[in-house]
């Protein structure tokens, strides 16, 4: 009889073995993904503290097929003792709360500096300083894949006479640039667009420079952790959450740990799936546990699920975004009303941009996807957002053929429902699709008010030329053939009359 | 005895009557121009609404409806100019200096008035026929004319003053053995001197000039005219005038198929493109052939009936031109046989069967039927 050894994978290995989960599966999604992860991080880290983001990146060939991406931020910083852990260690600090965040994979810049790792064998250097340290941390990590913990291989302090506060790090990524550039490029632009309270600076791999100037001051107040909603409750989560209960009744458990239940909403849920309120939440038994799970998806009268732990772009940013980057000759906005899904709260923000040089002139809308303010980039024709546009009759709305034409949809979500594990693009839920199909048509609605008074104006003008063009050839020729000498003048023309057509 | 004293001609008088008449828009125009105003005019509306069969004239007939075509509407103002350049061409670099312009000529004159007046001919076409409708005049009477492709052979003296020589000057159509073209000066000459007592008219060339080659005018004592087809408006109205001025009958002599038929019509009826327009048509004209009948009676050789044959057919016996009862009966034998014959198809029988043969037979038939009231 052979033996079959189980072993236990730590998740450095996990993702190293399936790293194409975490985005890093060819090289040109490799590198893509990397820049990413570590923008996100840098974004994050400004927000939290209220700090307008102002962040520098740079690509550059190392060698052949390897590339160093370099980023520094002005975010609130890592504490020096707590660096390594936070970039050389997977999944450290998990978040049991809910909040609408970043955070791509959860993974943070931990995969990318594996990931590094990997395919050039070098560490990543990190310099971080918390707001008001004297010193600088600088580390040089590398990750222990099978145990999963930080390897430092050297750190150093430095003294921060510029009182800088922040992250910056540079890892080596092997990928295709070439390849990678165009999504690169589109990637900072959108984020450009939806960050315009951010300054960025980018430096691509050819030496190009782009320069994104905020416009707004005000920087967005981040979602507040709060429980969980009873409707997104699934029986593993509820096993743990029971694992971990201080309480001594179910009500009491019902009340303190999940999202807007009350004595009586807990007392009627109780009553609801035929449980004693009084019993101890570790004495459930299993048969119990699934009917109070499967009670709780089914149940009416749980209150709507908390929305302060979202935080959507707002119309105002998200117009003095659009407009700072698109420059159209009109805009609007809506941010809709939080709804939910499956207990877990959402909120759509649509705004449609018309006119312009800088919004491609085509037959069909230009789309921007943002779910939690990332650009969504690949995938775009199995969003829902694209069935939404594909469903609207556009001549109707008095857009062209060929109008220029740009719609931004931002789904804020405490769980965005994402179509597949790529997280590329947004199922069509319901929910979703039908609070997208109401903001879209706010939206065109002011537009068509909009395109109308265009059409009018052009039409208005071009009778104006037509009169300016053929009525001196009317006089004209009534004069010939009247045998008159003098040619009347036709300047009454520029007081246009309405034709009756 | 100097040029302005002597009698003026018909064509002197149809000229001057449509030269006023141009003008008179003319200044209509100026004037509301003068005051500022975005000018109008009116005309008869010729949609179909308001196009009918006149039984008083016989003809094809415009109605009472009248439209305002005005320069303060936009959809109005490129015809309103494009009507404006054909006034003034027609009267200024036309009838006064005296030169006459075909239709093409005109298409292609707007050029230099300016660009691209006219997207293609058949624009400026209408634009000529709206000024017929305005003035209530043909195109010749103000000295536009189609290609000239019809000509006519036969005993007639007519006189004309030439425009080279500004002589007055005498012409036998009997002259040219190849047949006179019918052009702007013949239309509006003058008849001196007739011995024919009937005309024929023959829808193609061929025909035309196997009867002139069997002397068929002087057989017939008949003037011959060659329609070419579809008659132009000048030859129409050349026979109204041999019929009317004359008192000459006028046969129409086509192939036997709908479109034959029909060239026969419109000599008599008038289209409804020129329905603005009087003094085209022979209401009295007589279509003597071929008929289907004469089909089966000789025995010629035919072809089948297209789709599109049998689709006018039935078009035409719903016409109101055809309305007269032998033409009913002739187009329900079309209906029943759905074969169709050439003029020519006579020749299968001998190169002079259809001047000994067929139109002898064919003038009896037609005396017997008018005696008895059928036609």
């Amino acid at each position: 009889m052979s033996k079959v050894e189980f072993k236990q994978l730590s998740p450095a290995d996990f993702f190293y073995r399936n790293r194409e989960l975490a985005g890093f599966d060819s090289p040109t999604k490799s590198l893509y993904t990397a820049f990413r992860e570590i923008i996100e991080n840098s974004f994050d880290g400004a927000e939290i503290g209220g700090i307008n983001p102002d962040i520098f990146v740079s690509i550059k060939e190392k060698s052949e097929d390897v590339y160093t991406i370099f980023i520094s931020d002005n975010g609130i910083g890592i504490p020096g003792s707590k660096v390594p852990k936070a970039l050389a260690k997977l999944l450290f600090g998990g978040k049991y709360v809910e909040r609408q965040s970043r955070g791509h994979f959860g993974l943070g810049a931990s995969m990318t500096v594996l990931y590094s790792q990997i395919t050039t064998n070098l560490p990543t250097r990190v310099l971080s300083c918390t707001r008001g340290s004297e010193v600088i941390d600088e580390y040089h990590l590398m990750i222990d894949i099978q145990r999963n913990e930080p390897i430092i291989r050297y750190h150093n302090q430095l003294p921060n006479k510029k009182k800088w506060h922040g992250v910056a790090v540079e890892v080596n990524i092997e990928g295709d640039y070439g390849r990678a550039h165009p999504k690169i490029l589109n990637y900072i632009e959108s984020t450009a667009m939806v960050a315009p309270y951010a300054n960025i600076t980018f430096i691509d791999a050819y030496g190009i420079l782009y320069k994104f100037n905020k416009v707004v001051d005000e920087v967005p107040k981040l979602g507040k952790a709060v429980l969980p909603h009873p409707r997104g409750i699934d029986t593993e989560k509820m096993l743990r959450l029971i694992r971990v209960a201080r309480q001594k009744s179910m009500k009491n458990f019902l009340t303190s740990n999940f999202q807007r239940v009350g004595d009586i909403t807990a007392k009627n849920f109780l009553k609801y799936v035929n449980i004693n309120p009084d019993k101890v939440p570790s004495q459930l038994d299993h048969d119990e546990i699934v009917r109070c799970v499967q009670g709780m998806n089914s149940f009416e009268d749980f209150l709507s699920p908390e929305t302060k732990c979202l935080s959507p772009i707002g119309e105002a940013v998200l117009e003095a975004g659009i407009k700072k980057e698109l420059e159209p000759k009109f805009i609007a906005s809506i941010t809709r009303k939080p709804q939910a899904y499956s207990g877990h709260p959402f909120v759509v923000e649509v705004a449609m941009a018309y006119g312009g040089n800088k919004i491609e002139s085509s037959s069909e809308p230009t789309l921007f996807r943002f779910a939690n303010r990332i650009p969504l980039l690949y995938d775009q024709y199995a969003d829902v957002a694209a069935k939404v546009i594909r469903s609207f009759n556009w001549r109707m709305y008095k857009v062209p053929q060929n109008g220029n034409l740009a719609i931004i949809t931002h789904i804020a979500s405490t769980k965005v429902p994402y179509r597949t594990a790529g997280k590329e693009s947004i199922s069509d839920r319901p929910e979703l699709e039908r609070e997208m199909k109401l903001a879209m048509q706010v939206c065109a609605r002011k537009m068509r008010v909009y395109l109308s008074r265009i059409e009018r104006e052009e039409r208005s003008a071009k009778r104006a030329s037509i009169f300016e063009k053929y009525l001196p050839y009317i006089a004209q020729f009534a004069t010939k053939l009247s045998g008159k000498k003098q040619v009347p003048p036709t300047d009454f023309v520029k007081s246009v009359k309405k034709g009756d057509d | 005895m100097s040029k302005e004293t002597r009698e003026k001609t018909h064509a002197d008088k149809v000229k001057d009557k449509a030269f006023k008449k141009l003008v008179a828009l003319g200044k209509d125009v100026y004037g509301q121009l003068e005051e500022g105003k975005y000018p109008d005019f009116e005309m008869p509306l010729r949609a179909s609404s308001n196009i009918f069969y006149d039984l008083k004239t016989r003809q094809y007939s415009v109605g009472k409806k009248r439209v305002r075509r005005s320069a303060g509407n936009v959809r109005h103002l490129k015809p309103f100019l494009q009507t404006m350049f054909v006034a003034s061409f027609a009267a200024r670099d036309l009838l006064q200096p005296g030169r006459t312009s075909t239709l093409r000529d005109l298409y292609y004159s707007s050029e230099s008035a300016m660009a691209k007046m006219f997207g293609d001919q058949s624009e400026s076409d209408k634009a000529i026929t709206d000024v017929e409708a305005i003035i209530g005049m043909a195109r010749e009477d103000f000295n536009i004319f189609p290609d000239a492709r019809s000509t006519i052979y036969g005993d007639l003296i007519v006189s004309f003053l030439d425009k080279k020589t500004k002589q007055r000057r005498e012409l036998n159509l009997a002259f040219n053995p190849d047949g006179q073209t019918i052009g702007p000066t013949l239309v509006k000459s003058d008849f001196v001197k007739t011995g024919a007592d009937k005309v024929i008219c023959i829808e193609s060339g061929g025909m035309f000039q196997r009867l002139i080659e069997e002397d068929a005018d002087e057989q017939f004592n008949a003037i011959l005219v060659h329609l070419a087809g579809q008659a132009p408006r000048g030859t129409r109205r050349l026979i109204r005038r041999m019929n009317e001025e004359l008192n000459l009958p006028v046969y129409v002599f086509v192939d036997a198929d709908p479109w034959g038929m029909h060239i026969y019509n419109v000599i008599a009826s008038g289209s409804a493109s020129a329905a603005h327009l009087t003094g085209l048509t022979t209401p009295d004209a007589i279509w003597m052939g071929l008929t289907p009948t004469d089909i089966t009676t000789y025995d010629l050789p035919t072809d089948n009936f297209t789709k599109g044959d049998l689709n006018r057919t039935v078009q035409l016996i719903r016409d109101p031109r055809y309305q007269k009862p032998y033409l009913q009966e002739e187009l329900k034998v079309f209906m029943q046989l759905k074969k169709k014959a050439e003029q020519q198809s006579l020749t299968s029988k001998s190169l002079t069967f259809v001047v000994d043969e067929y139109l002898p037979a064919k003038f009896n038939e037609i005396a017997k039927m008018q005696r008895v009231g059928k036609i």
